[in-house]
């Protein structure tokens, strides 16, 4: 889903992302083990961020908290960009994944603060990103290297890209161009 | 009248303004990187009136959620600055708007993220970040085209001329802020005028832009008194869907 499509533009956060969802995956019925809060932390590790699904929410830095109480769950996710329309899609994913494990009692809090920032996004997250052929965010404000070909003769194309979360640069020397994850 | 109701419509809908004519320019950016640098801030924009227009929903507390407000309001009920409304013309003074605004929004919504009100704090401290972004896009842009081809300054010195005495509205101070002031909610706009003006200069010198001498100002968008005619023929393209099918959703 590209978050550059206008045509979203109406301003319900629910509203547009329903419909591109398959049928929710079938509860195996309710979860019979010891549920705490690792437990879910580690299901969430295996909810892919929709944008960029080699890292998963956890590595985004979206999850924030996760309470558990008996069976309930609350989770706590903080935007990254406000107008950003996989925000949506993030909050039915971890609800499908959840109901899929059995989870019936499930509550999704959004926080905006503390605001969202890159630095939030996990180590693993970072190296993943590089191996995808995108650039992960650095303080200086651009890629320290091409991730193709590591040359460091890199150069800004344009300073937003396909998604809210990343702008567009060109290697130099492989003069492949290549996404670079913003650091806000 | 409920002041903070007033002021925080004013923060939604100088969002929501803003946001819908970068919008228009989706699909007519003059190259790709544009189109989607100009999509992504009227995204950001959008967001960040989903924010205020929630809040001021809750605030009034007579049901109306941010989509009642956005969509089911006339022109006379928005308090947008006069500025944002009027119609995009070419890339050059859309970029300009873009930069009269952002230079603007830093500054007000570094204030407000200190805000008194914890919910007002909150979103100023989250919408400021995309605002820091838009300006550093925003400003290079100005300063490119400024100074660029003579063409490309002459068409930006006309954008400069016709939005100029729009630009003075932002700081003309009113009871409601007054009464923000007061509840230490938000600094009266009027303190930052110097900060923009040293910034705008700054911007517009490097650009090789005359700014116009007479600081005659448009009023009447803030306060809802007199909007221009163009913000009705924007209302009508952007409610059309809501106007005609009530509740509709996807
Ligand atoms: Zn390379």
């Amino acid at each position: 889903m590209l978050c550059g499509d206008m045509s979203h533009s109406k301003v319900t956060q629910e509203a547009p992302v329903f419909q591109l969802f398959a049928s929710r995956p079938r509860s195996r019925g309710p979860f019979s083990g010891v549920l705490n809060e690792a437990i879910v932390w580690q299901w969430l590790e295996d909810v892919p961020d929709p944008e960029i699904p080699v890292i998963s929410v956890v590595d985004l830095g979206v999850v924030r908290e996760v309470t558990v109480d008996g069976i309930a769950v609350e989770i706590t996710i903080t935007p990254t960009y406000s107008g950003c329309p996989a925000m949506a899609v993030i909050s039915k994913d971890i609800e499908s994944a959840l109901y899929a494990k059995g989870i019936d009692e499930l509550s999704i809090k959004t926080q905006i603060s503390p605001p969202w920032t890159t630095e939030w996004l996990s180590e693993k997250g970072r190296s993943r990103l590089e191996r995808y052929g995108i650039a992960p965010p650095q303080p200086t404000g651009g890629p320290t290297h091409c991730p193709y070909c590591k040359s460091t003769e890199v150069e800004k194309v344009s300073q937003f890209g396909s998604t809210p979360c990343k702008a567009q640069w060109r290697c130099s020397d492989c003069l492949e161009p290549f996404e670079y994850f913003k650091c806000i | 009248m409920n002041h903070l109701f007033e002021f925080l419509l004013r923060q939604g809908d100088n969002a929501l303004v803003l946001g819908h004519r970068m919008s228009e320019w989706c699909g007519h950016g003059p190259a790709l990187e544009e189109d989607i640098a100009l999509a992504n801030t009227a995204l950001d924009l959008i967001g960040q009136t989903r924010l205020w227009l929630e809040l001021a929903g809750d605030v009034e507390g007579k049901g109306r959620d941010a989509d009642a407000l956005a969509y089911l309001r006339d022109a006379y009920d928005f308090r947008n600055l006069l500025l944002l409304e009027v119609p995009n013309k070419d890339f050059g003074h859309s970029i300009l708007r873009q930069f009269l605004f952002d230079a603007f929004q830093v500054p007000w919504l570094t204030e407000l993220s200190q805000s008194d009100d914890e919910r007002v704090a909150q979103i100023a401290a989250k919408s400021h970040k995309e605002a820091l972004y838009h300006l550093d896009r925003s400003a290079e842009t100005v300063i490119a085209l400024g100074d660029g081809t003579q063409q490309s300054n002459q068409r930006m010195q006309i954008a400069l001329d016709y939005l100029w005495p729009y630009s003075g509205e932002a700081f003309a101070d009113d009871e409601t802020d007054v009464a923000m002031q007061e509840q230490g909610i938000a600094p009266l706009p009027s303190d930052i005028k110097e900060i923009w003006h040293d910034r705008v200069n700054a911007v517009l010198e490097k650009a090789q832009l005359q700014q116009p001498a007479s600081d005659f100002a448009h009023k009447g968008g803030r306060n809802g008194a007199c909007h221009t005619e163009h913000l009705g023929h924007m209302l009508a393209t952007m409610q059309i869907l809501q106007r005609s099918y009530p509740d509709a959703v996807w």
